[in-house]
């Protein structure tokens, strides 16, 4: 049984931070977040480090091998499984924010070891998958974190994405992690499990269909009259801001991680 | 042989046919409304069931255990059927279907015009039967309501369950009205109802030949089950003199038992209901009852080819309740048409690829956004986007042995993989890109890009690349991590923190 830790603080809604024994964490920040989304890998580590957390980022990490294997280039992800395998195997716990990553490894990293029929890289996979988790995963299921001190005054709905609903199952973890943010309104998203129509190399593949699917979403989105539009994947957010943008909405899109990092004065009295 | 999937070799891909569809709002109204009101229904009816998963289970696994065992179960089902009376055909592709089809028609019928009554069988519009009995001079009345709309307005089934889905009502009147020579019909349901049974009921009662589907063949009793909503199939299986049934390989369960479970979840999977209201079962023939003259034919046309690959071999688990494409998101948006096969959706994107071989579909792979909401939905549990990025690799590997390998699609993967593969060139991929981007940069955004990624530029924005990558921050920060924040709060006692 883990040890959890209280701080209470005497303020009106007296909020608590939930601690696990300190973790050093090796952050997998995932490529397209590296290059297009710096933000949310900053806020996961400060997110992390709030908490009192060691965040680790291994320069050598590159991609998980998704975009490839999901298009049908199966041998070209298999160098890219090898490299994430061996970079990470000494890591405590893995945080990638990025549901349809984590997914990629639980769905497929086994089978393209079976594949290559190498069973060393099998027995890697299957040593390391336990200790990966997507970041509202790691904060719910292995540090036992419901309230990360967070302050936000806006109005959000979340986007359950398809990978993290269907694929990994995160369930109520980040709409708990939502809630427990101070001045945030959570607003229910209509349709939410409707997928945004992304799906990597299909947006551009399937183009027409994709924005077709996009234009859905979106109208959901606006019916909701949010500020702000988040979820576990940038991918689907960088889709949803694509068209709201495009369509001349002021509606922000923010990881998950980037809203739990913003902390107003009450939280910088942790510090 | 030659294996055909209904007129799937001269549709236009995927992404050229989904985009005419998608200019008809019409049709889209239609199907978002179908879709939703079917999707929900099933909702309901799976709630209810509190060994649902405990059943979507046992059924996949009676039908992996039959796959496996296939050539046991249908020869058991040949001799059982053949023990009641009824005669067993085996048809390799859907040329000898049609062909035997045609025999045993004009073995009854003799020269001359000749007739035949059809009831819903998706396998027999996947060998084009209509089009090859009509070719022989035989006339085929489909008599299941949406079939029927489907051949008089000499239009394509858009959904596997609902064929004419993509029709309301107000188009079915018009049809109606042209074709059956009623210009009074109004759009109301019951009258158009009326209208069909008036027409269907002369049919009924003069055609001698029936031909139809099946959605279980019972290899332990040989009896053969069709499970429908009009009971326009009834008639079809109960009155005329004659009756062929087309059956799919793939149909066959082991035991009489196993309908206990495949009937709970095919109703509420396909149309919300708890049961079926008609479910017919026939074995052979009886005295007196039903037709005196009963055929099967067994039809191959690519299974067998599919059971080589365990992965593959799972698709024809599928049970056509059409599940998949009331829950598919692209399905929503499309419609069943542009997936240019029978066989659309979800399913149809893995099925149609496999029987034919890639050559025919090979966009179809690639017609997901692999949500899974297909698999969720799916009571055989296909998991099918899975099979999706199977047959993707398969095309893949195809192309880089062709001059495909030429495509910039190709090459920027194998770009990609290269700077994925080296830190120093990953991160030399960034600034390249940091730095190409201000040919296409406005502002903040990236406008118009070239190639496949203007796809994406031509519905969508797209914010410029940070001039700050997550690496570079955390390269600028140093090694040394912000100590402040963890050591008041450290009450863990951990050296580390």
């Amino acid at each position: 049984m883990p040890r959890r830790y209280c701080i209470c603080r005497p303020t009106a809604c007296r909020p608590t931070i939930k601690r696990s024994p300190a973790l050093r964490i090796a952050l997998f920040v995932a490529c397209y977040n590296d290059t297009l989304f710096p933000a949310t890998g900053i806020a996961v580590t400060r997110v992390l480090e709030r908490l009192g957390h060691r965040v680790d980022f291994p320069l050598q990490q590159t991609c998980c091998g998704q975009m490839h294997y999901n298009t049908g280039y199966h041998r070209e992800a298999v160098p890219l499984v090898r490299r994430f395998v061996e970079q990470f195997a000494e890591a405590e716990a893995v945080c990638v924010p990025s549901a349809s990553c984590v997914a990629m490894m639980r769905e497929h990293y086994a089978m393209i070891a079976e594949a290559e029929q190498d069973a060393a890289l099998a027995a890697q996979v299957h040593a390391l998958l336990p200790r990966v988790f997507e970041f509202s995963e790691l904060l719910a299921n292995r540090l036992g974190v419901e309230d990360c001190g967070a302050a936000f005054a806006h109005s959000v709905t979340y986007h359950p994405s398809c990978h993290s609903l269907r694929m990994l199952h995160v369930g109520e973890a980040p709409v708990k992690l939502l809630r427990a943010v101070r001045g945030l309104t959570l607003l229910e998203l209509p349709e939410k499990e409707q997928c945004c129509g992304f799906g990597g190399t299909f947006a551009v593949k399937n183009a027409d269909v994709s924005a077709a699917m996009l234009e859905a979403k979106d109208t959901c989105v606006l019916r909701t009259g949010a500020e702000v539009v988040t979820a576990l994947d940038n991918s689907c957010l960088m889709q949803i801001y694509g068209g709201l943008h495009r369509a001349g909405s002021a509606i922000r899109t923010m990881h998950l991680a980037e809203i739990l990092a913003c902390a107003a004065a009450p939280a910088e009295a942790l510090r | 042989m030659s294996v055909r999937v209904g007129k799937t070799a001269a549709a236009p891909s995927f992404p050229v046919a989904a985009k005419a569809a998608l200019k008809n709002s019409q049709l889209r109204h239609n199907v978002h409304h179908a879709t939703d009101v079917i999707r929900d229904k099933r909702a309901l009816r799976v709630e209810e069931m509190p060994d649902w998963q405990a059943l979507r289970g046992a059924a996949a696994a009676i039908k992996a255990h039959t796959l496996r065992h296939l050539d046991r179960y249908l020869v058991e089902f040949e001799r059982n059927c053949t023990r009641a009376g009824g005669q067993v055909h085996w048809a390799r592709d859907a040329d000898e279907a049609n062909a035997i089809a045609i025999r045993l028609i004009r073995g009854y019928s003799g020269e001359g015009p000749a007739e035949v009554i059809k009831v819903k069988t998706m396998t027999s519009d996947e060998v084009q039967m209509n089009a090859a009995l009509e070719a022989a001079g035989i006339t085929p009345y489909e008599t299941d309501l949406a079939d029927m709309i489907v051949q008089m307005g000499d239009d394509e089934p858009s959904h596997i369950v609902v064929p004419a889905l993509h029709k309301n009502r107000r188009e079915v009147r018009d049809l109606f009205r042209e074709k059956m020579g009623r210009p009074e019909l109004s759009d109301n349901p019951e009258d158009l109802t009326h209208a069909a049974r008036t027409y269907l009921r002369d049919r009924f009662l003069n055609v001698r030949i029936g031909i139809g589907g099946a959605n279980f063949a019972v290899a332990e009793t040989g009896a053969v089950c069709v499970v429908e909503s009009e009971g326009n199939g009834r008639m079809c299986v109960t009155l005329p003199e004659v009756l062929i049934t087309l059956v799919g390989i793939e149909k066959v369960v082991p035991r009489f038992a196993d309908l206990e479970v495949f009937l709970q979840l095919l109703p509420r999977s396909a149309t919300g209901e708890r049961m079926n209201p008609y479910n017919s079962l026939w074995t052979g023939v009886q005295a007196g009852d039903g037709p005196r003259i009963f055929h099967v034919i067994l039809l191959d046309n690519g299974r067998t080819k599919m059971m080589a690959d365990a992965m593959e071999r799972e698709t024809l688990q599928c049970i056509r309740c059409g599940a998949c494409l009331n829950a598919c998101p692209v399905y929503r948006e499309t419609g069943g048409h542009a997936y240019g096969s029978i066989y659309s959706g979800p399913i149809g994107a893995i099925l149609s690829p496999q029987l034919q071989g890639l050559e025919h579909s090979r966009s179809l792979p690639y017609a997901s956004t692999l949500c899974g909401a297909c698999y969720e939905v799916c009571p055989v549990k296909i998991n099918i986007p899975e099979i999706l990025i199977h047959l993707r690799g398969r095309e893949v590997r195809e192309d880089q042995r062709s001059l495909r390998a030429l495509t910039s699609e190709n090459l920027a993967m194998q770009a990609a993989a290269l700077a994925f593969t080296s830190q120093r060139r990953y991160e030399a991929a960034q600034r390249l890109a940091r730095m190409g981007q201000r040919l296409f940069q406005r502002g903040d955004e990236l406008v118009k890009l070239p190639g496949m990624a203007g796809g994406w530029t031509k519905y969508r924005d797209l914010r410029a690349i940070p001039a700050q990558s997550f690496r570079d921050w955390w390269k600028q920060r140093g090694a040394t991590p912000p100590t402040t924040t963890t050591t008041t709060t450290n009450t863990t006692g951990s050296e580390d923190a």
